[in-house]
């Protein structure tokens, strides 16, 4: 026994040290993936990142070098501080501080001394850096806007996010990535591939030489420039006409579905989300709840269509064969359903056909139109969802399916959303208000500037869109195919015709413009918010739809002005203004320009937060611009019509 | 006639061809901790893997050295071996050079000697001398303690001079007094207290103590009625008194970094951020080391392709930590076969042991195997983290001439005594 006491023990010392190796190796092992080796570093190569022009060749986004003085805490020499804080023009407690946050971070690693320094500075402080041993410069890229304009847009970019980076590998810590706007729906293009080194250290945190003499190194591949549909005269033309109102503008040519402007207000100027004051506007700007400067209206913003989508249910009724163009509903100042009456500003006994009730908004009108859809066999149920599903057609209640960034889905309701509400019976009459755009339906102004372009085509649209051209790449083959709607072509003619009336001689007749046969439709919108628990009726919305030329048409857009009271009073005239721009070029109703730069909402906007009684409506002055900033509006417009004349189209600055 | 016959085979080449592929392979190892940069020129002496390179080269001169020697003369010398040892031991005190906290060189040029390494063969020589005397028994208390005094002048010389991991590996020389038929309680004393001191450290005073007695009661009860009841009750008290003694010995004999790597060992720290701090400071080898064997994986980097030995993620990597790097770049299969090839050599050693016929040379075998037993186990079983931080190196592998030349001399010390084993009728 005593002889195998020795070799039990080496026996069972060598299982038990192959049982670890085991449990270390094969069960439980460290990662071999280079990416996770703390004992490789990676070096990126940041390709340049792709340039963005309008649909007209103008540069809209380019890069700018910027320039980050560094540090190495461990190297730094002694320098003559008072030197090298003037040329960084900071005082020498702040050169305390920073360089003590620098070394406290790591002695041996490199630091951010100074942030995006600029040109100026950095073209002296260059000279003389050889000077301060254990500082250097170093140069990275930023966007550089060309413009003013945009910025829901264009977007901007910012360091990744823990988030990002969990999402897609390819990030790493400090890494820019696009964030909103086309910046972040053409991310990939844009930013191309970064290359990487991959080099040894050792536990000090020191390099050591390239691992492996550099075999598994890539090299970077630069971001693709691209083109956007947005043609960049009109877009500032629609801002400036947008100054001091609240709303979302899109226009789209119907012809391709590529959007002309897409104009959400107020707006800001993206130039403020570039470098070292970043962090503090975009704080600026996010913590702005009640005006939402962040916030795309043209897309994000949720409305009740209101009159607008009796053009829906104009189609509709004509394609269901319910009504004929020709058929007579006559108005007795409203409509009477079930002892309650829907109101309408005809005079009693009216007497209208479609055009009639297209170009006079009649209420009763569309309600006759919209009970005899969903009565058509008997059943309110059935009738609904045939509503619906023509309605969807058009693409509306349900994402684009576009590239822009954000969106938001509107509501076409069917017979399941009103279930819990009305579980067994069903009525035609239980969901009027959709007759007039209002109740359970609602829409962004980029699904109604698209069901316009469906109108204007004659029964198909293209999905909406914002690239025009990518760099040696075909755009999407979803945005060059027609979506072909439920409704007959013949069926859009009446519309049609009802819709240049509301222009020849209906509700936005003040509006017309010369040689431009437009087609249009007002809408007011009644709408509610909540101040203090109490739900309070402010001043209607001001909306308007409309496209042109008649035949071929050019543009189709939607123009939702908040709390502008009446369609033709703000949104009309936004709306034929940038129909003769984009058309003409020029404008000669400069008397509607005027009045849209005079007026401001601001004060409309600002009543329900002032803690006082307000009056909505016909009891609300709309008020207008203190001489001095009406005269800096003009100026504006002047620069911008004057740039028309004379920037060169295909300018290209690198 | 027999003598002739086996003239080119007397040597037990298994262990020789065991002992070089251990030599070998740890040169190749050390070239992968060692290198700087991707050039390697490995008759660069100033470079650690050069350097050993000599010797590995001076090794071969030794051995033939220590083959030619008459096998009589290492038993007849060996009382005047272990006294020069041990005053080489003593002469540290007065010209000994202080490394990393050690006392155990001395600096003869540009080189430097530990003597402690070689006292351990001569220990091993001295014991086998001791205990084969025909006047000897081990069974006798008082030879116990005379060859205890053999093993403890240079267990306690080494340990005033703070080397204490040299002074554990005294502790294989347990394995051949048992052998040799040191009393079996010494056994269950050693086991008990290794136990009990476990126990208590982990568990406190009390609920070892309840094992202790549980077990006592049961031993008593189900295995021997007739056994003395105040021996078994004296047992337990001495037992209790240890459960609840031992804090104090750990407290007041124990060095500060001992005691943080038996707390860490056991996983006595509780508070996160003292643990935080020992991994950057103490644990920070332990914590690379096993890192870089995880990511060796099933078959390893490959090697000097392990980028933690070659950004020297660990410490000490090509002296004590060698191990790591066969982990990192030679990976499961790699590290099981030098386990292998270790318990293969020891088991070699132990099989020739027995085998002879020299009482003298068996203890002497056995006291070999148990050696580098001992320095296997604590090094490799601490580069895995198994037990606590105990810095002795692996034998042939870890960079060191004086390492090396001592395991030589100790493993062919044997094979010379082994191959005179057919002379001895």
């Amino acid at each position: 026994m005593r002889q195998f006491l020795l070799y039990i023990v080496i026996v069972l010392a060598g299982l038990l040290f192959i049982s670890r190796l085991f449990y270390l190796q094969i069960y439980n092992p460290n990662s071999n993936n280079l990416f996770e080796d703390n004992a490789i570093r990676k070096v990126y190569d940041y390709p340049k990142r792709g340039f963005v022009f309008d649909r007209n060749g103008q540069l809209l986004v380019s890069n700018q070098p910027s320039y980050d003085v560094m540090v190495i805490p461990r190297e730094v020499k002694p320098l003559d501080t008072l030197e090298f804080c003037s040329l960084l023009k900071i005082d020498k407690q702040a050169f305390k501080d920073k360089f003590e946050k620098a070394y406290s971070y790591s002695p041996r690693l490199p630091s951010v001394f100074i942030p995006q320094l600029s040109k100026a500075d950095y073209a002296v402080l260059q000279e003389k850096m050889r000077k301060f041993e254990g500082f250097y410069i170093q140069k990275r890229s930023l966007r550089h806007y060309q413009t003013t304009i945009g910025a829901n847009v264009l977007g901007s970019i910012s360091e990744v996010t823990p988030g990002d980076i969990a999402k897609d590998p390819y990030y790493k810590r400090g890494d820019l990535k696009g964030k909103e706007g086309v910046e972040a729906s053409y991310e990939d293009i844009l930013r191309g591939v970064k290359g990487i080194k991959f080099i040894q250290k050792d536990r000090f945190n020191r390099n050591i030489g390239p691992y492996k003499d550099g075999i598994y190194d890539t090299i970077p591949e630069q971001g693709k420039d691209i083109t956007i549909t947005i043609d960049a005269d009109l877009q500032a033309y629609g801002e400036l006409l947008m100054e001091n109102k609240r709303g979302g503008v899109i226009a789209l040519e119907p012809s391709s579905g590529e959007i002309l402007a897409m104009i959400a207000a107020p707006t800001f100027d993206p130039n403020l989300l570039v470098g070292r004051e970043r962090t503090k506007n975009y704080y600026k700007l996010s913590i702005d709840t009640i005006a939402k400067p962040l916030f795309n209206r043209s897309i994000q913003g949720v409305y009740e269509p209101g009159s607008p989508f009796k053009l829906m249910n104009a189609l509709i009724a004509l394609q269901e064969g319910v009504i004929t163009p020709q058929e007579i509903v006559t108005c007795s100042g409203g409509y009477r359903y079930g002892g309650r009456i829907m109101g309408c500003h005809c005079a009693y006994g009216t007497r209208n056909n479609m055009v009639g009730g297209i170009m006079h908004s009649c209420n009763a009108y569309f309600a006759t139109a919209y009970r005899k859809i969903l009565d058509k066999n008997g059943n309110a149920s059935d009738g609904i969802n045939k509503w619906s599903a023509h309605a969807k057609s058009f693409g509306l209640g349900n994402f684009l399916n576009n590239d822009l960034h954000v969106g938001q889905k509107g509501r076409i309701p069917d017979r399941d959303y009103y279930k819990h509400v009305y579980p067994n019976t069903f009525y035609s009459t239980y969901t009027i208000s959709n007759a007039i755009g209002q109740g359970e339906v609602a829409t962004t102004p980029i699904q109604l500037a698209n069901m316009v372009a469906a109108i204007a085509n004659r029964g198909y649209y293209y999905t909406p869109h914002i690239i025009k051209k990518i760099e040696g790449q075909d755009i999407p083959e979803n945005f060059t195919t027609p979506k072909h709607t439920t409704i007959d072509k013949a069926n859009f003619e009446p519309v049609i015709e009802g819709m240049l009336q509301v222009y020849k001689q209906g509700t936005a007749s003040a509006l017309q413009v010369k040689d431009i046969e437009i087609c249009g439709k007002t809408g007011t919108v009644e709408n509610f918010i909540k101040i203090d628990s109490v739900r309070t009726q402010l001043t209607d919305h001001s909306i308007f739809v409309a496209f042109a030329p008649k035949d071929n048409p050019k543009i189709a857009l939607a123009v939702f002005v908040e709390n502008g009271y009446w369609g033709s009073r703000f949104a009309g005239r936004v709306a034929s203004l940038l129909i003769e721009k984009h058309i003409k070029g020029t404008i000669t109703r400069t008397d509607l320009e005027d009045w849209l730069l005079k007026h401001t909402l601001e004060p409309e906007y600002a009543k329900p937060y002032s803690g006082e009684a307000f009056g909505i409506n016909r009891n609300a002055v709309v008020e207008e611009v203190s001489p001095e900033e009406y005269k800096a509006l003009k100026k504006q417009l002047a620069k911008l019509n004057n740039k028309n004349i004379n920037a060169p189209k295909h300018a290209q600055t690198f | 006639m027999l003598r002739n016959t086996h003239r080119h085979f007397k040597f037990d080449w298994i262990t020789i061809i065991l002992f070089l592929l251990l030599a070998g392979f740890g040169w190749i190892n050390i070239i992968s901790a060692s290198h700087v940069g991707e050039e390697i020129n490995y008759f660069d002496f100033s470079q650690s893997y050069g350097k050993q390179l000599i010797f590995i080269f001076l090794t071969f001169i030794l051995i033939i050295l220590l083959l030619a020697i008459d096998a009589k003369f290492y038993e007849r010398f060996s009382s005047v071996i272990y006294i020069i040892s041990m005053l080489s031991l003593m002469g540290l005190f007065l010209f000994g050079k202080n490394v990393n906290g050690a006392t155990s060189w001395y600096g003869i040029g540009g080189m430097t000697i530990q003597p402690s390494e070689f006292a351990k063969t001569a220990t091993a020589l001295a014991v086998a001398k001791f205990v084969s005397d025909l006047n000897t028994n081990i069974k006798n208390f008082k030879d116990q303690i005379q060859v205890f005094i053999i093993i403890l002048i240079p267990a306690v010389l080494v340990l005033l001079q703070n080397d204490t991991g040299s002074t554990i590996v005294y502790g294989a020389f347990f394995f051949v007094l048992y052998r040799e038929g040191l009393p079996k309680y010494y056994l269950n004393i050693g086991i008990s207290l290794i136990v009990i001191s476990i126990l208590s450290l982990k568990f406190g005073g009390l609920v070892t103590s309840i094992v202790a007695a549980l077990l006592i009661l049961g031993y008593y009860l189900l295995i021997k009625r007739k056994s003395n009841v105040f021996l078994l009750i004296l047992i337990f008290l001495i037992s209790a008194g240890i459960s609840f003694g031992i804090k104090f010995f750990y407290n007041a004999l124990l060095q500060p970094h001992q005691k943080d790597r038996i707390s860490l060992w056991l996983r006595l720290e509780k508070d996160p951020d003292k643990l935080e701090q020992m991994k950057k400071t103490f644990a920070y080898n332990l914590n690379e080391s096993e890192k870089a064997i995880s990511s060796g994986g099933f078959t390893g980097r490959g090697f000097m392709e392990g980028t933690r030995t070659t950004g020297k993620f660990v410490p000490e990597q090509h002296t004590d930590y060698i191990f790591s790097t066969v982990g990192e770049e030679w990976g499961f299969l790699g590290s099981s076969m030098v386990i292998i090839v270790f318990v293969l050599l020891l088991l070699r050693i132990l099989h020739l042991a027995e085998i002879q016929k020299s009482q003298f040379s068996r203890i002497y075998g056995y006291s070999v195997a148990s050696i580098i037993f001992v320095h296997f186990f604590i090094n490799i079983g601490m580069v895995m983290g198994l037990i606590p931080t105990i810095g002795i190196p692996l034998p042939l592998f870890s960079y060191g001439g004086s390492g090396l030349w001592a395991f030589t001399i100790l493993i062919f010390i044997f094979i010379k005594l082994d191959s005179n084993r057919i002379n001895e009728w």
